[in-house]
């Protein structure tokens, strides 16, 4: 038998979970983060294989917040020089020049915009300024740690990233760290240079997250291949996640749905995750989140990569019940984590969620009924039609279609769900769904996507998907996936206005099981 | 003539994005754009057409291309400036101020960082107080105004002037070029003198815009009676509350054209059928067409009141369509020709929002 180790660093708890070949669940922990995530990691890894045979395990994969905390809290990030080549195009907005002022001070160094890049149809907007590349390079020396390189139109042409790329290594040497905006993003230039010069500025958080990640499963006797989640809930490889640390910022969510699809053994589902103070409710189509629309903002910076479409509202266990003058009001604010000791069934004086749910028998073994025996049924009935009603609301937001589906329940706070919500099928409640997030990252699949313009004119449409699609799988097959399982699992076409040829951007996503 | 700086930046972005009804491309980077132009040349003045001398020559300037290449390859700056000169030298006259042709979408901002660039005013006015596909979709074509002479340019330093028969040759001749010189360009047109202009623009539309997206955000901030004064303001009205259930994307001609199809809330019986060209065209509820151009469809999220735009349209999204009436301006001579549904093909006559 085979085993893989999934870890989830979150911001409560780190929880750890050994899943057999066939997917089930072998051994689960849940345990508090730790000042140094590392401690939490190590010492959860230890519960989780105690009686396992350690030489099975094959597999472990990590889905951290570390890469997202470090940008939040503006740690331990580094500076990095920005340049563009598109001159004399794209002048108009310098790299930066929308950022948070105090993030700008932390990461950014030299910048510069110099001759290159490409334009829609492939030709160059001008020729690479090679010496200007030089110069760039002399300036960062000595100031900055890495170089972000991005150029219009990279996306589907990228010769002038690979050689400034080059030449920046000439220049400053192999060890020198760059990233290439077409190896990170996809169309939309600012946004796709803001998440490069991130990638860049985590390169170091992203090496400390892998190497204490390899420590901790090599003090455990593993020796294993690791892997570390990304955005779309699949996986990168330690070695890239050194070098594409952006890509791992929300995986957190990803995982949970994930998690939850693989355990209630469901692709087309509702998810809804409680957990102590809020509730997030997502969608999963065929087996992964349907992602969001909206530009997404990491630390007050806009980037363009694509997160699970959530809604997320305050109610969680330890949401606080209010009564005042025979008006029953429900949260928004919550006890959080300390629920397990300030809810009236635990023996404290907060009246909460978790306490109605033990009154009326949603909620079992958790404290002492008793306690909530002068809580009236009327304030009960008040909470749990406000909670149903939000739930119901929720469901019906995020769903695609009038019709019904079914809701899958996960998390500490799912005992708030009711069985019956209109608009959906069936809650299912699965095994183990407490560390949905962990099991998510144990079973996630390697990917590979493509996003470019195709001229449909020219080739025709169905030739040009296919092309996007075999792009697509290739790239999936090379971050690991299983030659033979690998599967197109979304295409995305959007006609682009007022451009000849019948210009198309194609979106394609493949991804597979890990090859064995 | 008032000073706009960065500050008043936020809710004039949100007000064109409202009024570019789905389309008028993203100014969120034209708000970028105008916000590097104020920290290198300074705040922007901004003067009413009552402001300035009557015989002052006064030109439109607009990108011009497609937003989807704009958001890879972002104007940079000199080719509106070089656009605007060349017309100038054409004419062989000094334009004395910038005026917005569209506000709507992303040329509403533009036009600030041109004006910022030469070191004259921008004029609180415009020719459509909303974004519409082509260049001759103009209150000043209605006026009997021409587009022409105008000046294409690029940003590596190629420039055309055109003289044209009529404004729909216009829109095509610099189309054309467009797509020779990168799909992003630069485009000054409609010169006309401040006279002119007071008979023929659509009067305080970037101050129309701004409070509309002032007023607009007290909406998205759930401010006490801020739906009922956004809807006054506008003399607006809410035309649909429900569900997108089906979105038709087709890619036949070099517009981008849809349909969305979105059911009410409560009556799973009664839908709203809106059409796409670039822009939310024209709605139909129930098989009567009730919203036509030139009147405003502008979708916003039903939970946040975000304007949506036509790319970000998606199945399952919770909206709201509200009607705006159109600029007073547009409805003279054949407006109906130039603007009105059968000029974007549409086989149904137009329907004034005042029933």
């Amino acid at each position: 038998m085979s085993y893989r180790i999934g870890i989830d660093v979150g911001g409560t708890n780190t929880d750890a979970i050994v899943v057999d070949g066939s997917g089930a669940v072998v051994a689960a922990t849940k345990s508090a983060t730790t000042p140094d995530p590392f401690d939490g990691i190590r010492h959860s890894m230890e519960k989780v294989i105690a009686g396992i045979d350690t030489n099975e395990v094959t597999q472990a994969m990590l889905g951290t917040t570390h890469p997202a905390n470090a940008i939040i809290q503006r740690r331990g990030l580094q500076r990095v020089g920005a340049i563009r080549l598109a001159a004399p195009a794209s002048m108009g907005v310098r790299p930066g020049v929308a950022w948070p002022k105090d993030l700008l001070d932390t990461i950014m160094g030299p910048i510069d915009i110099v001759g290159g890049g490409n334009e829609f149809d492939g030709t160059p907007i001008a020729p690479l300024d090679e010496d200007a590349v030089r110069r760039f390079a002399a300036k960062c020396a000595g100031t900055v740690t890495a170089i972000a390189i991005s150029a219009p139109f990279s996306p589907a042409t990228f010769d002038h990233e690979e050689r400034a790329a080059q030449i920046i290594e000439e220049e400053l040497g192999g060890e020198f760290a760059v990233s290439m905006s077409h190896r990170v993003g996809a169309l939309g230039l600012l946004e796709r240079e803001n998440a490069t010069i991130l990638n860049a500025s985590l390169l170091g958080v992203a090496r400390t997250v892998v190497s204490g990640f390899q420590t901790a499963l090599a003090e455990n006797g593993l020796v294993v291949d690791s892997y570390i989640t990304q955005n779309d809930g699949t996986l990168l490889s330690a070695e890239e996640a050194v070098r594409f640390p952006v890509l791992t910022l929300g995986s957190g969510p990803t995982n949970s749905m994930r998690g939850a699809c693989s355990l209630a053994g469901l692709a087309d589902a509702l998810v809804v995750d409680v957990g102590g103070t809020s509730a997030d409710v997502g969608i999963l189509v065929d087996g992964f989140p349907r992602e969001s629309t909206a530009a997404i903002e990491v630390g007050g910076v806009r980037t363009n990569f694509r997160m699970p479409d959530l809604i997320s509202i305050g109610l969680g266990g330890g949401t606080v019940v209010r009564e005042t003058g025979g008006e029953v009001t429900v949260g928004p604010d919550s006890v959080g984590y300390k629920v397990v000791t300030d809810a009236l069934v635990r023996g404290g004086d907060t009246l909460t969620l978790s306490d109605i749910s033990v009154h009326v028998g949603r909620l079992a073994g958790f404290g002492d009924r008793e306690l909530v025996a002068g809580v009236s049924r009327a304030t009960s009935d008040a909470a749990l039609a406000w909670v149903d009603e939000q739930i119901r609301i929720m469901a019906d937001r995020m769903k695609a279609s009038r019709h019904a589906m079914p809701l899958i329940a996960v998390g500490g706070g799912s005992h708030l769900v009711p069985d019956e919500v209109a608009g959906v099928t069936e809650v299912v409640r699965p095994n183990h769904h407490a560390v949905a997030n962990a099991y998510g990252a144990a079973i996630a699949e390697a990917s590979g996507s493509i996003d470019r313009v195709f001229r449909f004119e020219e080739r025709g449409r169905q030739a040009s998907l296919e092309e996007a699609r075999n792009l697509a799988a290739e790239a999936a097959i090379r971050s690991g996936a299983d030659p033979n399982q690998v599967r197109i699992t979304s295409v995305h076409e959007v006609p682009l206005s007022y451009v000849p040829g019948q210009a198309c951007r194609v979106q394609v996503k493949a991804a597979g099981p890990l090859a064995p | 003539m008032r000073k706009v700086d960065s500050a008043d930046l936020d809710q004039l972005t949100l007000g064109a994005t409202l009024l570019g009804t789905g389309g008028g491309g993203d100014p969120f980077i034209a708000k970028l754009m105008v916000e590097q132009a104020i920290q290198d040349f300074g705040a922007i003045d901004v003067a009413t057409l009552d402001e300035l001398d009557e015989d002052d020559l006064v030109a439109t300037v607009a990108v011009l291309g497609a937003p989807t290449v704009i958001v890879e390859k972002i104007p940079s700056g000199p080719e509106f400036t070089n656009a605007v000169r060349a017309l100038a030298a054409y004419l062989g006259k000094e334009i004395k101020a910038i005026m917005p042709v569209e506000v709507g979408g992303m040329n509403t901002l533009i036009p600030l960082a041109v004006a910022t660039e030469l070191g004259v005013p921008c004029v609180d006015a415009d020719g459509m107080r909303r974004a519409f596909p082509q260049i001759e979709m103009t209150a000043f074509t209605l006026a009997g105004l021409s587009a022409s002479p105008m000046s294409l340019a690029d940003e590596k330093g190629n420039k055309v002037t055109f003289e044209t028969t009529s404004n729909q040759v216009g829109e095509k001749l610099v189309r054309g070029s467009a797509m020779m010189l990168g799909l992003a360009n630069a485009v000054s047109l409609y010169p006309m003198t401040v006279r002119q202009a007071k008979d023929a623009a659509v009067w305080g539309s970037m101050q129309y815009c701004s409070d509309l997206g002032r007023l607009l955000r007290a909406v998205q901030h759930q401010e006490d009676g801020a739906w009922d004064q956004l809807l006054e303001f506008t003399e607006g009205v809410v035309a649909f509350e429900g569900k997108i259930i089906d979105l038709d994307r087709r890619t036949t001609t070099g517009f981008a054209r849809g349909t969305v199809t979105i059911e009410d809330f409560v009556d799973p019986g009664r839908t709203m059928r809106i059409e796409i060209q670039n822009e939310l065209l024209l709605a139909i509820a129930d098989g009567r067409a009730v919203v036509t151009p030139p009147d405003l469809i502008c979708m916003l999220d039903h939970e946040t009141s975000e304007p949506i735009t036509t790319e970000t349209l998606a199945y399952g999204q919770r909206v709201r369509v509200l009607a705006l009436p159109c600029a007073p301006e547009f409805k003279r001579g054949n407006w109906l020709d130039v603007v009105g549904p059968k000029a974007f093909g549409y086989d149904v006559d137009y329907v004034s929002l005042e029933g």
